[in-house]
């Protein structure tokens, strides 16, 4: 094409042209460099906005004990715990305790909120999985569909459909869920991961693993299986289908985008089957803005677990932050909100890697 | 000047320069449809608000009447069309009075977000330099982070367990105002960016305009055209948000005002006996306003995307398509906290740093 007008030069040209192609294909390597810095200075930014805000109210200890006790108690209390010392050096302190991975103890439970994690994360990975399965097996196929059937009242019905998930806030989508499948029709269970009887058995598995997906499978019964199983269904819906809303759309959009390209126009008029075009030629490329995508919506699935895990009584992260919220905890809300920031942004940066894996447009 | 020497201007009339009724007129079939329903919904919401002093038969707080106390969970009935609560109030009366409480956030938390995030963004975008830098890493930092956890946070910060209405909707609405922020600066500074290097900018300072006369004059002025969509996309996650934190208990108790998430907050264990009525409605209200909302804004990005605009009436705004800026694949795709497509995306990377591609 271009090469034939440039034919005469074209001597010089690969020697001339030669470094750039070669410094963005170790782009990659410097991308990645790059997105891994960028991590620290995200969190850095967290830690110091979540440490103030919440020390311009006080300190934790006055606002879980506020009231109750006597100014004298209060204070000794305080100076045990060094909330009397000057702030800037509570917050290096912080910091440091933060860069070792140290997220500080709960006020109320006394325990190390790394081991609230350890407790309580498993659950929410699961509940986070399960509902992108529901959101992918949900958007994709439906998004396909809206984007064959442009303009049509197929399209219609699922846009409207894709709205209207995004306008029912989650816990309303799971109190509804609820109150249909587990109260009225009594189809699945009204809340929590398991029946005390699947915990109990579960409990007897050697290794535990907190993730009961794995642990129902250890027990070797597919009756506690089948009870873990159940459990999950309404939680993931509800969680899953927000997301799914988006995947339609954002899938719909991009079909119809690559439909209208020269490639397709190309292979269109070679002769090639409408539906085949679909399949084989629009739909692929479609997807990988998906990917990009997740990265954003994982802030936004961690948002949704928060309350998903309140509605359905799913001990994972959330429900134990809305707890400690509940009790005024604010320690272990901090030591949380400062954990899920390294997570979110953890998740960000693989993702983004995976993006600059599978596009190269990506990396620059 | 003479006439003569001015060459007219034809400007176009007036109805094509109204906001939404140019995207009306401009639309067509089911972009249209979805148009029209999200605004009759909107304009009920509003109405709403405005006569709910009449519409409501009784007081968000009221629990009892001359003839005695309500009664707590009773179903629907002629004297309480929707029932009555756990705490003994009438729940069409108080999903009335929660359209005040939405409106409320709603206008605050935009309001401040918009002044705020457009006045950083400006200055951030014309400006440049270490403050520029610094602004785009904060505002990437909490764009990147759940919004509804920074919300708890702020509302902590922000009320720290008082909750009187104005405690309530101050803190909800701020909440919402710090999450908002970045969205407002991001789109506000790339624009800034895009539109410092056209000419007109070039030749007012040629001509010796102060850099506040071209900020507010030139460039503020041809920076806000995405604003609407941002307004409509944040006025429902305001009115989210604002449940979401309800719902959690951090909300406006019932006697200070009428809240839903609130209200769905203390309804979780009548769902699980059955009782509906107390559930039900406060989530239809969010949901039907939510709707109504987001149908608006989805249909003014719609009408500003060229790919997905009807196809009849592109010749009609064409001039304008090439400039506009619209989040693709549609609002939600964005989701809370994101308005990734709203930027001229391609020559911006997520850190706001100038990318060739």
């Amino acid at each position: 094409m271009s090469t034939l007008a440039t034919a005469p030069v074209a001597e010089g040209a690969p020697a001339a042209g030669r470094p750039k192609p070669k410094s963005q294909g170790g782009g990659f390597g410097r991308y990645l460099l790059v997105r891994f810095l960028l991590i620290f200075p995200t969190i850095f930014i967290l830690v110091t906005l979540v440490f103030f805000l919440m020390r311009t109210t006080g300190d934790p200890i006055t606002a879980a004990q506020g009231g109750r006790l006597g100014p004298e108690a209060l204070a000794a209390l305080r100076e045990a715990a060094g909330y009397d010392r000057p702030l800037f050096i509570q917050y290096f302190e912080y910091l440091g305790q933060v860069a070792t991975f140290n997220f500080g103890s709960t006020l109320t439970t006394n325990r190390p909120v790394i081991d609230v994690l350890t407790t309580y994360g498993p659950a929410t990975f699961e509940l986070v999985l399960y509902s992108l399965i529901v959101a992918f097996a949900v958007g994709i196929p439906l998004g396909r569909l809206a984007a064959y059937h442009r303009d049509k009242p197929q399209d219609a019905v699922f846009r409207v459909l894709a709205i209207l998930w995004y306008a029912v806030p989650i816990f309303f989508a799971g109190l509804l869920l609820k109150l249909i499948f587990a109260v009225w029709l009594k189809w699945l269970p009204v809340a929590g991961r398991a029946s005390v009887n699947a915990e109990l058995q579960m409990q007897l598995v050697p290794n535990k693993t907190s993730f009961y997906t794995i642990d129902a499978l250890m027990t070797g019964d597919p009756a506690v299986l089948g009870d873990v199983l159940a459990h999950a269904v309404l939680p993931a819906i509800a969680l899953g289908l927000l997301t799914g809303g988006i995947f339609l759309r954002l899938v719909r959009t991009n079909v119809i985008g690559t439909l209208a390209t020269d490639y397709v126009d190309a292979a269109r008029s070679r002769g090639v089957a409408e539906s085949r075009l679909l399949r084989k030629h629009a739909y692929r490329p479609a997807l990988i803005p998906i990917v990009t995508v997740i990265g954003l919506q994982i802030a936004l699935l961690l948002s949704g677990a928060v309350l998903t895990e309140t509605t359905f009584e799913w001990k994972g992260l959330g429900f134990i932050l809305a707890e400690f919220l509940e009790s005024r905890d604010f320690v272990a809300v901090q030591g949380i909100v400062v954990l899920l920031a390294v997570i979110v942004a953890l998740t960000n940066f693989v993702v983004d890697i995976i993006a600059a894996f599978i596009d190269p447009r990506v990396r620059y | 000047m003479t006439a003569a020497s001015v060459t007219p201007v034809r400007r176009r009339p007036l109805r094509d320069r109204l906001p939404i009724v140019h995207q009306l007129r401009q639309s067509m079939g089911l972009q249209r449809g979805m148009l029209v329903a999200g605004l009759v919904m909107v304009a009920v919401f509003i109405l709403c608000s405005i006569v709910a002093p009449l519409i409501a038969p009784y007081g968000f707080a009221q629990r009892k009447d001359e003839s005695g106390a309500f009664g707590t969970q009773q179903p629907p009935s002629p004297e309480h069309v929707f029932g009555t609560t756990v705490g003994g109030y009438d729940v069409f009366s108080r999903v009335i009075w929660g359209t005040q409480t939405a409106i409320l956030v709603i206008v605050i938390a935009v309001l401040l977000s918009i002044f705020i995030g457009v006045a950083l963004g400006l200055y951030s975008g014309y400006f440049g330099g270490w403050l520029d830098r610094v602004l785009v890493v904060v505002c990437d930092a909490i764009y990147a982070f759940p919004s509804l956890l920074l919300a708890i946070v702020l509302s902590i910060v922000i009320s720290a367990g008082q909750s009187n209405l104005w405690g309530g909707v101050l803190a909800a609405a701020g909440s919402i105002t710090v999450v908002f922020i970045p969205q407002y600066f991001r789109v506000i500074r790339a624009e800034t960016v895009r539109i410092k290097a056209e000419a007109f900018v070039e030749s007012a300072k040629v001509l010796g305009a102060s850099n506040a006369r071209i900020v507010f004059k030139h460039v503020f002025r041809n920076a806000t055209r995405t604003l609407p969509l941002i307004i409509t996309l944040n006025s429902s996650e305001a009115i989210l948000t604002l449940a979401a934190l309800g719902f959690l208990g951090f909300g406006i108790e019932p006697t200070a005002a009428a809240e839903w998430g609130y209200d769905l907050f203390k309804a979780q264990s009548d769902v699980t006996s059955g009782i509906w009525w107390t559930a039900f409605f406060p989530g239809a209200a969010i949901v039907f306003t939510v709707l109504g909302i987001t149908l608006v804004g989805e249909s003014l990005n719609d009408l500003a995307d060229p790919r997905l605009r009807g196809r009849r009436r592109v010749a009609q705004a064409a001039g304008e398509v090439a400039a506009t800026s619209v989040v693709p694949g549609g609002t939600l795709t964005a989701g809370p906290g994101g308005l990734d497509g709203l930027e001229d995306g391609q020559s911006f990377d997520e850190h706001g740093i100038e990318v060739r591609r």
